[in-house]
This record gives structure tokens, C-alpha cells and sequence, in this order.
């Protein structure tokens, strides 16, 4: 963090790439519609745009995996074409995209290795394998047995497997889209280190997020796009409120709008719920009308237990009670019915349909609700569809338009909205805002305190601080599978939180 | 090897801009398919435009179609059916042993061979979600089970049917075949089914990403019992059909059936991964495997051949699919 102040001018060496005019089409939207912008060796270059700027679109052309409808590509002074992942690996460009691009039914070591395994004699050398993915793992910090199952980690770990993936290319054209947009304190911090040295060894970095606080920690400069188009680029010391003027084009007063409402009877109760090897005696209980917050550190559990509380997985002991009736275990539909909800973290692997269209995913979970005799009222489903879609901006073609090609934040958007449609009375929320621009989580706020102005609650699970801090009525704060302790809104601050985080990880290392 | 690929799995790669007209052509291939293969035959044969022939055609797809739907239901949820030429052998043969050697009267024959192959069905959903068994392997003991069966009931030898239930293979007028009748009727419950019903759509999600369909609150495994019921059910109408047809029922009946109702699926556009598939897709799937093999006689090519020829238009379909869904993710 001390060299983090110096100016880094001394570091930027040349140009080594350049776009110009770059236009791309899809059918139905203009995705970029002349972008130029220029990166030096020695740089962390940021991208910052609304949800469906086209920063992801920008970086795609990069990598090859789209080919520019108009404008060039300047490498190294002559202009390239970049046909496919081919050719940005010769050109030395390594990405890292939103969207993860693991094998999850392959381990870990597996998929740092893919494509080119080490070998010997012809056959894969297992050993030689693992030793390099615990190389890599442990160059990012990431505690996992390489012979793990990818499918088995959280997002935020296989986002560090994505990462190390990237690392292992040695690319002098370092791409990373919303790398961040999963990770705790602590992992940021260690990526950011990552980052600097790469940064200081000449590589050249794009980085991608909506983290506005991480801009001036790791950037040197800043090209902000809007609707497609370049529109600016200004050095990362900006002032935030200036990033997002430039960015939304307008000033936002008030990034976390919570209006507490007083709290009513507790719609949901906890009483210690375990599962061997992931969480042991997790109690609590949400009121009607309350945002309640849960904070920890990456694989304190969090997910572990809201999963657990909605059906999602089973769990070994203790209850969950919704109004005061008791839910059996593992059983979404039950749970459902009591009036549970639950926007999971992993929306490409378990919020989305991604081949099927905008208007189908947000009527998944009121299917039920919209049939008689065993038919669904499309036609009214379809009205909710663009109604809801309408209330949170989401940025598409048409309700007919395929998620899969929907921006990654976006995409976030419509799980959210398949929920809210749902009209759950307690919403679990599992990184909610992850990869939404600062704008659109206003609304996302805005709608959680309608929520709870009608008597839902909310349970939120965020590895963004200053958002369970700037929304919740109440923190509480699992570490080690267990629940670490609970904060009221006003004694809830960054240092008071991390105190709890990691307490009793200390704790239990000692028995 | 190059590392390219990891990076870019499941990524977008490189789209070419598509013209409307394209992007029609790529989602309705097997229709212009069916089309060009028409024109082709009716200009190669004289025979082959002709109203008997067409009527014959029809005839001879109904079998396939039917079966086809109901495999429609399991390939969207990204399953398979390989037991249901077997099922359509055990219905017939149960309805001709009831009805002739137990004297059952006919109507309630049917209503039992029907509920057979719902049963079937039901067994094939109940081993894949409760016993966790694969579609493949689940369906393919079906297939020997249901096969087996039908030779032990029959003592593996045709058993005639009541005159009542042969008359389903009849032509109503001159032009208007019965199964053909009830292919038509099938096809459209199957379009229902998938595009208004709470079960279809769920199927469409199931079929898309399962883990998302379950915590959107559907109930994979009951769906799933629907699923492969309606496929078991379809297949017992098949099996009906072509007793009808052959006016007796036979236990090696619809041998190999389930291959071309798979190939029929694929061929009218569904995608084996699941998420995808239409009622008239399978439809027009049918009618291709049916326009071929009809042509192909026609053209006084040999049995030998022709299997060769259709192996290659299953292959190609199988590759566009493949080509499709590599061009769109
Ligand atoms: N394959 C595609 N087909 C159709 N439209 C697409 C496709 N890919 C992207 N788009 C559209 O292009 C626009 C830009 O998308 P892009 O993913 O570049 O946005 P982004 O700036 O990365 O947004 P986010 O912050 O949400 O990740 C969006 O409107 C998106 O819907
Ligand atoms: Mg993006």
C-alpha cells in the first residue's frame, strides 16, 4: 500500500495497443458504437460504463472472441486482426472475463492446466498437474486442494481460480472483467498487490468495475464509455462523484437510500441449524420490515446457510420457522410457499436460464402462480416481465432477447427481478448487486426499501462492506460456520465488522 | 494445443452479422430440407407426387411422429428415451391379449395398453429421479424389459387384433388416413402442451439449467415423472397405430423405432443438451426420415443403401446442431 501513493508515471512505458472507431452490431442493439482508447505498458487502465456500456463487448475484440464490424486494432504500431483466442495469445493478451469459464465437473488443477496439461510419456502427469495449479493457487492465496471439484467452490473462489488461470499465461496485455465483483476486503487487497507488481514488471492492465473505491487503489487511467462511446478519459485520482457524473451523466446524492422501517413481528427464525463441515448453530431471526445483513469473510458460510434455510441443500440439526411454521428440510417448493425467496450468488450457474429468453427467465418462479387448470397466462406473465424489466432499466432489445447475450450486469438484474415478481415475504438476497452499475443499484435499494415499506424483510449477504453497512438495520456476522456475533445499524462499522469476521477464526485455530 | 480454448469456452466466438433471411433459414433448416427433398423426388420420380403415394408417406411417418412427440418432451428437459419402440410393442401386445385371449372388451384393452405405457414411463422417470440413474441407462434396461415382455406375453408370435381396433388403420373417405388423423392430433397436444402449459414451459427451464429451474421453485422430479409418463403414454398410441396397420400385433414390432423418433427430434431442431426442441420441428423431422426412405424406394434403391443414406442425414443433422449451438454460445 506505500508505493500505492507515488506517482506511477515512472512505471508506463509505451503504447502497446490502441482501438480506433471500433463499432460492433448485434441484431437489435448497437453495442459499441465508436470506442477508442489506448493502453501503455506499465498501466492499469480502467473501463468504466453502466451496465451495458459495452465495456465487455470492448474487451471481447480484444481477446477475439468478436471480430470488430468497423474501426482497427493497433498492436505494437500495426494494425492486427485478432480472429480468435489464437491470435490475442500470440499478441500476448490474456483475459479474465465476467463471466467464469470453468469445467465444473473437473478439479481445480484440471482446469488451471486445461488445454495443455503437463505430460509424460504421452499421458498426463497428475503430479507435475497439481504441483503447478498449488503454485498458482498459492501465487493468489487461495487455500483450495487443487483436486477439488471446481463446481464445489463458491463464486468468490472460482473467480481466484479464474484469476490464477489468467496469471499463468504470463501475458504482457493483462484483461480483467469485474474481477472484483465477488471478492471480500481481503481478497481485493491481495489481487490489488497482484496487480501492482504485474503493473511494475510493464504489464499492461485493463480493469473492469463498478467498485468506484478501487479506482484511485489500482488505476492510473480512466476511459469511461457511455451507450457505446468513448466518451472521456480522466486520471483515476478523480473524484468519485465526478466518475459517476461522467459515467450515469448525472450526480448521485445518496449511494445507500435506506429508510428504516420499524420492525414488526419476525417473519423468519433460525434456531441452530447445522451441517457438519460447513455451519454448526446459526440462530436468528428476520422482522418484518427489516433489512438484516450478513457479513464474513469468503467461505465463513454465508451461502451455506441461506441455501440451507431456502431448501436449497439439506442441513443436520435445528429448524427453520417462516410466520411461525416450521419448513421442512431440503425442500425449495415448501419453502416457496411459506414465503421465502432467494436470488442466488452464482447467476449463470443457478439464477438464469441462459438460453431461453428475458421474458421466460422472469416468470420462472411465478409459473405456478400464473397457471390455471394447467395454463399459463402468458400474455399476463409477459406483462409482469416488462413491467419489472422497465422498473430496474434493464437494458435489452426486447423480452425476446436471449439472456445469454445480455450484458453481465444485466443478467444480474433479471434474477433480482424473477424474485421481486415473486413477491416473497422474506427475500434472501446473496450478492445482489454483484457486476450492477452505481446507478441501477440505487433503484435495487430503492426497491428493497418498498419491500420493506410493505412488510417483507430482507436478508442480505454481500461481500460489499460499505453496502451491508450503508443498507442493513442489523448486522450479523459469520465466521468459521458460525455465527460471530450482531451488530445494530449504528454501532456497524468497516472495522467493527472485520473485528467479528475474523475473531473467531483466531478462536478456532487455537482448539 | 493451444490454451486459446480454455479462455474461451462458453464465451461468445466470433459471430459473423446475420441477415434476417439467415437467421430464419438456420432456425428452420429441416423445413427447407423437407422442401428442396420434395421437389427433388417429385422431379427424379413420377411416382412420387401422387395422392396414394403422399397418403402413403403420411401412413408410413405417423408410427415415427407419434413416438417423436413423445420423445420431443424428454430430449427439451435434456433427457432420452430409448425404450419407446419396446413400450409401443408391450401396449399393442397387451391389448391383443386382453382383448382376444382374455375377452376384454376392446375399448378397456386400449384403456390398459395405454395405462402400460404410461407405467413404462413412469418407471423410466422414477429410476432417473429418485434412483439417480442416467436417461441412457434407465431407458435402455426399459428397452430390454418392455421388449422381453412383450415376447413372454406373446410367446413370440403375432396375436390378431379385434376387428373393432384394426379399423384405426383405416382411410376415412378417400383421402383422409386414420393415422394420419392421429398424428395430426398429436402433434397439436404436443405443441399445446409445450407452449401453453405449466408443465411445458417447466420442461423448456428443466431442460436450460436444472439447478436454476429447482431453486425457481419447480419440481424437477415431478416434472420429470410428467415427462417421461406423456413419452411412455405416446409411445402406447404409437404402438396402437401400427398394430392397427399391420392388423395384428407383433412383439418384434418397432424394433429400432426409438432411433429414428430420436433422429426425428434432432433433425426438427431440438438440441440433445436440452432447452430446446418444437412440436412441428419433430414434426417436419418425421416427414423427412419418411419422404427418404419412401424416395429412396422409389428410386428402386436398395434396402442396403438406404440405411447408409439415412445414417448420413442423421450424422448431418446431429452436426448442424452441433455447428448451431457452437455458433450461438
Ligand atoms: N452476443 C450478443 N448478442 C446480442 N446483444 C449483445 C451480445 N453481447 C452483448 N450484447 C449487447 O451489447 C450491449 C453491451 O453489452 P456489454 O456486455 O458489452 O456491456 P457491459 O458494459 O459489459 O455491461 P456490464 O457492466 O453489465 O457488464 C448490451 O446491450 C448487450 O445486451
Ligand atoms: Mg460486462
Amino acid at each position: 500500500m506505500t508505493n500505492d501513493d507515488s506517482p506511477r508515471g515512472g512505471a508506463a512505458g509505451g503504447e502497446i495497443l490502441r482501438v480506433e472507431g471500433l463499432r460492433k452490431e448485434f441484431p437489435g442493439v448497437v453495442a459499441l458504437d465508436g470506442v477508442d482508447f489506448d493502453l501503455r505498458a506499465g498501466e492499469v487502465h480502467v473501463l468504466l460504463g453502466e451496465n451495458g456500456a459495452g465495456k465487455s463487448t470492448l474487451i471481447k475484440m480484444l481477446s477475439g472472441a468478436y471480430r470488430p464490424d468497423a474501426g482497427r486494432i493497433v498492436v505494437d504500431g500495426e494494425p492486427v486482426e485478432i480472429r480468435g483466442a489464437g491470435d490475442a495469445q500470440r499478441l500476448g493478451i490474456a483475459t479474465i472475463y465476467q463471466e467464469f469459464n470453468l469445467v465444473p465437473e473437473l478439479s481445480v488443477g484440471e482446469n488451471l492446466a486445461l488445454g495443455r496439461p503437463p505430460r509424460r510419456f504421452g499421458l498426463v502427469d497428475t503430479k507435475k498437474m497439481h504441483e503447478r495449479a498449488r503454485e498458482l493457487l498459492a501465487r493468489v492465496g487461495v487455500d483450495v486442494d487443487p483436486r477439488t471439484p471446481v463446481g464445489r467452490l463458491g463464486i468468490a473462489r472460482m473467480q481466484m481460480v479464474e484469476i490464477a488461470k489468467a496469471l499463468a499465461l504470463n501475458a504482457r496485455v493483462l484483461i480483467m472483467d469485474e474481477p472484483t465483483a465477488v471478492l471480500t476486503t481481503s481478497e481485493v487487497e491481495r489481487l490489488f498487490a497482484i496487480v501492482r507488481q504485474l503493473r511494475d514488471q510493464g504489464v499492461a492492465i485493463v480493469f473492469i468495475t463498478h467498485h468506484l473505491e478501487e479506482i484511485p487503489q489500482v488505476g492510473d487511467r480512466v476511459t469511461v464509455l457511455r451507450d457505446g462511446r468513448s466518451v472521456t478519459q480522466v486520471p483515476a485520482s478523480t473524484p468519485e462523484n465526478e466518475l459517476v457524473r461522467l459515467m450515469v451523466g448525472r450526480p448521485i446524492d445518496q449511494q445507500y437510500p435506506r429508510e428504516p422501517a420499524a420492525p414488526g413481528e419476525p417473519l423468519l427464525r433460525v434456531r441452530g441449524l447445522g451441517r457438519r463441515g460447513a455451519f454448526e448453530d446459526v440462530s436468528f431471526e428476520v422482522r418484518a420490515g427489516e433489512v438484516v445483513g450478513l457479513a464474513g469473510l469468503v467461505g465463513a458460510g454465508r451461502t451455506e446457510v441461506a441455501r440451507a434455510v431456502f431448501g436449497a441443500d439439506s442441513y443436520d440439526t435445528g429448524e427453520v420457522l417462516v410466520n411461525g411454521r416450521p419448513l421442512p428440510r431440503g425442500d425449495v417448493h415448501a419453502a416457496m410457499e411459506a414465503g421465502l425467496g432467494l436470488v442466488p450468488e452464482d447467476r449463470k450457474g443457478q439464477g438464469l436460464v441462459l438460453g431461453a429468453d428475458i421474458a421466460e427467465n422472469l416468470g420462472l418462479v411465478t409459473l405456478r402462480r400464473a397457471s390455471r387448470g394447467g395454463f399459463v397466462d402468458r400474455a399476463g406473465q409477459r406483462r409482469a416481465a416488462a413491467d419489472v424489466a422497465g422498473r430496474l432499466g434493464v437494458r435489452m432489445s426486447g423480452l425476446g432477447q436471449e439472456v445469454r447475450t445480455l450484458s453481465g450486469g444485466n443478467q444480474q438484474k433479471i434474477v433480482i427481478g424473477k424474485w421481486l415478481l415473486a413477491d416473497a415475504s422474506v427475500l434472501i438476497l446473496d450478492e445482489p448487486t454483484r457486476g450492477i452499475d452505481v446507478g441501477a443499484k440505487v433503484e435495487i435499494y430503492q426497491l428493497i426499501n418498498s419491500l420493506t415499506a410493505s412488510g417483507h424483510a430482507v436478508l442480505m449477504i454481500s461481500s460489499d462492506l460499505p453496502e451491508i453497512l450503508g443498507m442493513s438495520d442489523r448486522v450479523l456476522v459469520m465466521a468459521r460456520g458460525r455465527l460471530a456475533g450482531e451488530l445494530a445499524a449504528r454501532e456497524a462499522t468497516q472495522d467493527s465488522v472485520m473485528a467479528l469476521a475474523v475473531s473467531e477464526v483466531e478462536d478456532a485455530r487455537v482448539h | 494445443m493451444h490454451v486459446s480454448t480454455d479462455v474461451l469456452n462458453g464465451t461468445a466466438k466470433a459471430t459473423r452479422r446475420r441477415h434476417p433471411a439467415a437467421a430464419w433459414l438456420a432456425e428452420n433448416g429441416a423445413l427447407v430440407a423437407l422442401v428442396v427433398l420434395v421437389v427433388g423426388l417429385s422431379l427424379l420420380s413420377g411416382d412420387f407426387l401422387t395422392v396414394t403415394n403422399l397418403l402413403n408417406v403420411g401412413v408410413q411417418a405417423a408410427v415415427t411422429a407419434i413416438l417423436a412427440f413423445g420423445v420431443t418432451f424428454v430430449i427439451i428437459t435434456g433427457g432420452i428415451d430409448l425404450s419407446v419402440g419396446s413400450v409401443a410393442a408391450l401396449s399393442a401386445i397387451v391389448l391383443a391379449w386382453l382383448a382376444t385371449d382374455s375377452g376384454l372388451p376392446w375399448p378397456l384393452a386400449v384403456l390398459v395398453a395405454l395405462a402400460v405405457g404410461l407405467v413404462c414411463g413412469l418407471a423410466n422417470a422414477a429410476l432417473i429421479a429418485y434412483g439417480k440413474l442416467p436417461p441412457f441407462i434407465a431407458t435402455l434396461a426399459m428397452l430390454g424389459i418392455a421388449r422381453g415382455l412383450a415376447l413372454v406375453i406373446s410367446q413370440g408370435s403375432p396375436i390378431a387384433l379385434p376387428d373393432a381396433v384394426t379399423h384405426l388403420g383405416d382411410t376415412i373417405g378417400d383421402y383422409l388416413p386414420i393415422p394420419v388423423l392421429v398424428m395430426i392430433a398429436m402433434g397439436l397436444i404436443t405443441a399445446l402442451v409445450l407452449s401453453r402449459t405449466y408443465s411445458g414451459r417447466a420442461i423448456y427451464a428443466i431442460g436450460g439449467n436444472e439447478e436454476a429451474a429447482r431453486l425457481s421453485g419447480i419440481k424437477v422430479d415431478r416434472q420429470k415423472l410428467i415427462t417421461y409418463g406423456l413419452s411412455g403414454l405416446f409411445a402406447a398410441i404409437a404402438g396402437i397405430v401400427l398394430a392397427s396397420r399391420l392388423a395384428s400385433a407383433q412383439p418384434q414390432a418397432a424394433s429400432g423405432y426409438e432411433l429414428d423418433a430420436i433422429a426425428a427430434v434432432v433433425i426438427g431442431g431440438a438440441s440433445l443438451s436440452g432447452g430446446k426442441g418444437r412440436a412441428f420441428g419433430t414434426f417436419v423431422g418425421a416427414l423427412i426420415l419418411a419422404v427418404l426412405r419412401n424416395g429412396l424406394n422409389l428410386l428402386s434403391v436398395s434396402a442396403f443403401w438406404q440405411q447408409v443414406v439415412i445414417g448420413v442425414v442423421i450424422a448431418l443433422a446431429v452436426l448442424s446442431d452441433t455447428l448451431r449451438r457452437k455458433a450461438t454460445t
